[in-house]
């Protein structure tokens, strides 16, 4: 199963990106073969809609699972309606997030966790 | 003769001045329209309060998707340029606010999948007040994109009468869609160096649309001489100052005329669409 994690570098010692929509990139680990790739953030420097297309390019990745630290509404809501399993509020680096993960030590978002629309935070 | 006020920065007094100058003008029988084309903030009302005679929706078109022909292959959503479309398997996922109302999506959809539908994004409301012909527009909370509201709303121009157009602050689309075919631009600043810098983008911004323009500074003070420098240098005339009173601000403070109140403010206004007159020859 693929798992993408927002990451600020292209190897598994890098950080996570605190960003989802707007993250450097992405590292999409494979859990089977433990072997990962990098893909740069097309989204990046988007004008609007960044978390649409940042989601996008995971979808079509064919990643299942995301781990990142914040999401915004929209993204959450693709996401989430392409049935993908979000985490959120991670940090650390890529590899330590992947150990966690494994380890079931991560917390599930249900729902946005910034951006107009995320509860608690306007 | 179209007449934009625009800033650069928001806050500079763009409404004052817009409302004090269609008043003091049709005060003095002038033939007047005021447009609010900063339809994200509207404000001109607050000071204009003039009676609602017509309210009209304002609609725009947005993809509908006929998901017995989708075939979810994605290419919508790779020409999005404002990542509108999400499509994943056996799903299409629309966000009609980041639209652009492009029409590439069905344009370019392979199973020809995709039609237009009408959304609506705002309103705009009509009246009249102090004999001055007035129209906002009204973007609906959460809508992003304002030109199209803007250009719905510049088709009320009437070219026989003088036409104040109130922009929005900054320097964007909105804005430049609220400035493009006046005839003269007004841009208000305030003596601070945050007023000069985002002047000097908005003077940027009128050299490419081609608009003469002037400067007047509000809230005019003698100690920040940065703008008369720049302005010197730059060969832009700066045609009015507005001082930085209590009693002006007094009176902006309650949603009130300042040239209704001190009417000796009414012919200072009528001066300076004299000067535009003039700098337009």
């Amino acid at each position: 199963m693929k798992i993408a994690i927002s990451s600020t570098g292209n190897d598994l010692s890098s950080q996570v990106d605190p960003r989802f929509g707007r993250c450097q990139g992405f590292i999409i680990f494979d859990s089977e073969t433990s072997k990962f790739e990098y893909l740069p953030n097309e989204a990046i420097n988007a004008a609007g809609g960044a978390g649409i297309k940042a989601a996008q390019l995971v979808v079509d990745n064919g990643a299942k699972v995301v781990i990142t630290g914040s999401i915004g509404p929209n993204a959450f809501n693709v996401l989430a309606g392409a049935g993908i399993d979000i985490y959120g509020g991670v940090t650390g680096t890529v590899q330590s997030v992947i150990d966690n993960y494994k380890a079931g030590k991560l917390q599930k978002v249900n729902q946005a966790t910034n951006g107009p629309g995320a509860k608690g935070n306007i | 003769m179209i007449i934009s006020i625009a800033s650069g920065k928001g806050g500079t007094g763009k409404t004052t001045i817009a409302t004090n100058l269609a008043f003091s003008l049709a005060r003095k029988g002038h033939n007047l329209q005021l447009l609010d084309c900063d339809v994200e903030e509207p404000n001109a009302h607050i000071f204009i309060k003039p009676e609602v005679e017509i309210r009209e929706p304002v609609f725009f078109n947005v993809p509908q998707i006929d998901e017995e022909k989708c075939t979810y292959c994605g290419e919508c959503a790779k020409i999005c340029a404002y990542n509108a479309l999400f499509v994943t398997k056996g799903k299409v996922m629309l966000f009609p606010q980041l639209c652009h109302s492009c029409g590439g999506c069905s344009y370019f959809c392979p199973q020809n999948a995709i039609s237009e539908i009408g959304h609506e994004i705002g309103e705009i409301q009509a009246g009249s007040a102090y004999g001055i012909e007035f129209a906002y527009g009204k973007l609906n909370i959460g809508e992003i994109v304002a030109p199209p509201l803007i250009k719905k709303l510049k088709k009320r121009i009437d070219e026989n009468k003088v036409v104040i157009i109130d922009a929005p602050p900054g320097t964007s689309c909105p804005v430049i869609e609220a400035v493009k075919g006046s005839d003269f631009c007004l841009l208000v600043t305030e003596p601070t160096p945050f007023g000069l810098n985002d002047l000097k983008l908005a003077v940027e911004m009128l050299k490419v649309l081609k608009v003469p323009f002037a400067i007047l500074i509000n809230r005019w003070n003698e100690e920040y001489f940065e703008i008369d420098s720049y302005c010197k240098k730059e060969n832009i005339p700066i045609i009015m100052r507005i001082p930085l009173e209590r009693k002006i601000a007094e009176i902006y403070s309650e949603g009130n005329l300042f040239s209704k109140e001190l009417p000796e403010w009414q012919d200072k206004f009528c001066k300076l669409f004299n000067s535009i007159e003039g700098l337009r020859k």
